[in-house]
């Protein structure tokens, strides 16, 4: 028992703090910025930091990838639990739903002070879903937007050179189409996905609720025209009434022209071009969507890089957002990840200009509409659908339903409408 | 006096352990399903508003809850029989001094309760797919139509109480084999010797013998089958049309999907109550718990 010995306790002592420090604090250096990234960008991600870190040898970055089912419910308990990361993708309908949550830092002064970033560069409607009320709180990183894949090979049978332009006359060439004794169905609109119904109804002038978003409006003429298009195609068996969980294999199906049109989004052109053989890949395309009269809006889908208001690394994490926002890195995400870019001047490059299967996507691009900037939204979208499959299986009428997603919009906005009141009193 | 105080401190522990993680949790629950708590509450607490039974009386004016409490009663109804009638099947073929290979088959019938839902859902999903599926391959080669299995709302909860049934018999039946197993060689003597047949041996013998048995595993699988949600929510994602939705399906929709964590915990206590209504009448109306109380 010497003083040696007790030194030596002494030692081993602050090795072991030491060690637990390191495991509790191992990667959360102060000058580390934490990104939260859903589904496959993460990889995309990793293989474009090195470029960043080498131009910015100060700022290391940590990508964590989290998978998408898991995302919305990640980050509502980061922000109950004040656990945010630095920065974040994020899908652009929830982007309403985190600034209700005050948990996202204004971002407009930044865009006015950037060499980069450029608002009219990029494509107007995709911008705005990133404004809530007049302030922007996110940078669009992706675009996203439902179209119409056809098969040219069926429809040029049929006796059409080219898709339809029109509500009209996709309904001719989806009778022409469809043999539902041999089960075969013009198009492929999963009953369980709301991106069909709500791409048809954004077509249409009447606004998705009415009132500064207090009421649903589900029983205006435009929604009403959109669900009747929508309904009749099943009533008329141009598309079988099946939820994505049961089809399966769509891609097979579309190869074995079981369904000539299919209403979906950008990742089904490397889907397509993966899973259909090479002697059928002369005989798929894509076209922009036919609206009520001519060309029609689509869906402003996407996701968004974003700031947490909590973060102390918001100069840093900008960087990185400037950094993925340069249109030759977006043209390199689009090669790594397929995800089309959200500024124009990075489809000007041979490599997306002349792919014609992307370029119904860049037409379509222009013509998008924003859904309803609600922390609701997501969930009246989800409730729009069910009762709109109830129409579907027969259940209800275009008016009954109509009136029944009303009814249950305005159940879901009841506590809106009351802060909303509370609010107007106070002032 | 100070024994009780010695036993209060032996029981501290797990008195704190129980207080911590289950009864502060279910009155902070119970608390919660007399507010309003939301998304806009989790942004600020000033916009959570106190509704006392707000949330159970809109509850029961919703057609969704109610139908999600029928669908549940369905499942509950069919499938709890059903299971049970499997397992005792299964259970008294594996015990009949018949079979051969009991140790296999011990393992292969319990097989389905070990392996995960999730990649089960995914063959299922195959077999009674409505174009490939065997099963309805099997049936076109008896004659009969196809049935679209997952897709049509009348067929949809039969198949998911079969999904469930053969996911969960292996359980009970290895309760209900050591049941058996535990009933005296020679009541069975003693019936044979009467000249009782194997019908009758089953019906006076085991039957009784595995009353309290039997009382336990219902009551177990009445309250298991009440929380159902993996399998529609692996299976169905609660479709179509809703017809697969449970209660517990529709408390995860609103409090975890929805954020409205009010109306959740309102959902939760509602089914408590009528899990616990229901299992109270069974060990009442049981005649083996009456005698067992007697006893």
């Amino acid at each position: 028992m010497g003083i040696g010995t007790a030194r030596g306790a002494w030692r081993r002592w602050a090795a072991i703090a030491a060690m637990l420090c390191l495991a509790g604090c191992a990667g959360r250096h102060d000058d580390t910025v934490v990104f939260w990234t859903f589904g496959p960008e993460g990889d995309a991600v990793a293989r474009l930091l090195p470029d960043f870190e080498r131009v910015h040898p100060d700022i290391r970055v940590e990508v964590q990838q989290l998978p998408l089912s898991a995302a919305h419910q990640k980050l509502l308990t980061a922000i109950a639990g004040g656990t945010t990361p630095d920065m974040a993708q994020l899908g652009n309908t929830w982007l309403p739903e985190l600034v209700a949550l005050h948990a996202l830092a204004p971002l407009q002064q930044r865009v006015a002070g950037s060499a980069t970033v450029a608002a009219p560069d990029y494509f107007a409607s995709i911008w705005n879903t990133n404004v809530s009320g007049g302030r922007l709180y996110g940078v669009p990183w992706y675009a996203d937007t439902r179209l119409l894949f056809y098969r040219s090979d069926l429809l040029r049978q049929a006796g059409f050179e080219a898709p339809p332009r029109d509500w009209a006359e996709w309904r001719r060439m989806l009778a022409a189409l469809s043999h539902p004794g041999r089960k075969v169905y013009g198009i492929l609109l999963p009953t369980n996905e709301y991106e069909q119904l709500l791409s048809l109804a954004l077509q249409q002038p009447d606004p998705l609720l009415r009132d500064d978003d207090r009421y649903g409006n589900f029983e205006s003429a435009g929604f009403k025209r959109a669900l009747t298009f929508y309904v009749d195609t099943f009533r008329l068996r141009q598309a079988p009434m099946v939820t994505n969980v049961e089809v399966g294999n769509p891609w097979e199906e579309f190869g074995r022209g079981v369904y000539a049109f299919y209403l979906s989004g950008p990742w089904n052109i490397g889907e397509f071009r993966k899973r259909l053989p090479a002697s059928q890949q002369a005989e798929w395309s894509t076209a922009p969507l036919p609206g009520p009269d001519g060309p029609g809006a689509g869906l402003a889908g996407g996701a968004s890089l974003v700031l947490f208001r909590a973060s102390k690394h918001q100069r840093e994490a900008w960087m990185l957002i400037e950094y993925l926002s340069q249109p030759q890195v977006q043209r390199r995400f689009y090669e790594l990840t397929g995800d089309l870019p959200p500024r124009r001047s990075s489809w000007d490059s041979p490599l997306l200009r002349d792919d014609a299967q992307a370029r119904a996507f860049r037409e379509q691009l222009e013509r998008v509409k924003g859904t309803p900037a609600v922390p609701e939204w997501e969930r009246i979208a989800d409730m729009m659908q069910q009762v709109a499959a109830r129409a579907v299986a027969g259940e209800l009428t275009v008016d009954q339903a109509a009136a029944a997603m009303d009814r249950q919009a305005d159940r879901i906005l009841a506590k809106r409408r009351s802060l909303l009141d509370r609010a107007e009193a106070r002032q | 006096m100070k024994t009780s105080r010695a036993a209060w401190l032996f029981l501290a522990p797990a008195l704190a352990v129980l207080g911590v993680f289950f009864l502060i949790p279910v009155l902070g629950a119970l608390a919660l399903s007399f507010t309003d708590y939301d998304l806009y509450a989790l942004a600020d607490l000033h916009n959570l508003r106190f509704v006392a039974l707000g949330n159970y009386w809109a509850l029961l004016h919703r057609p969704v809850f109610w139908a999600a409490l029928g669908h549940t009663f369905y499942f509950v109804a069919v499938g709890v029989p059903l299971s049970l009638a499997v397992s005792l099947g299964a259970a008294l073929l594996l015990h009949s001094p018949l079979a051969r290979g009991r140790a296999f088959f011990r393992t292969a019938l319990f097989a389905p309760v070990v392996t995960t839902a999730v990649a089960m859902a995914v063959v299922w999903r195959y077999l009674f797919n409505t174009k490939y599926g065997w099963a309805n391959h099997l049936l076109g080669m008896l004659g009969i139509h196809p049935v679209d299995w997952l897709g049509d709302p009348h067929w949809a909860m039969p198949t998911i109480i079969l999904f469930a049934v053969w996911k969960n018999f292996g359980y009970n039946m290895i309760i209900l084999l050591a049941g058996l197993q535990a009933i005296p060689v020679e009541l069975y003597e003693a019936a044979r010797i009467d000249g009782a047949s194997a019908w009758r041996q089953f019906r006076h013998v085991s039957l009784p013998m595995l009353g309290p048995t039997l009382l336990m595993v219902a009551i177990l699988t009445v309250s298991g089958y009440f929380q159902l949600f993996a399998e529609p929510y692996v299976m169905t994602e609660g479709g179509p049309l809703e017809s697969t939705t449970s209660v517990l399906y529709l408390m995860y929709e609103d409090g975890f999907q929805w954020w409205n964590l009010g109306t959740a915990a309102a959902e939760a206590f509602l089914l408590f109550l009528v899990m616990f209504a229901v299992t109270a009448a069974m060990l009442r109306l049981s005649p083996g718990a009456r005698s067992g109380e007697a006893a």
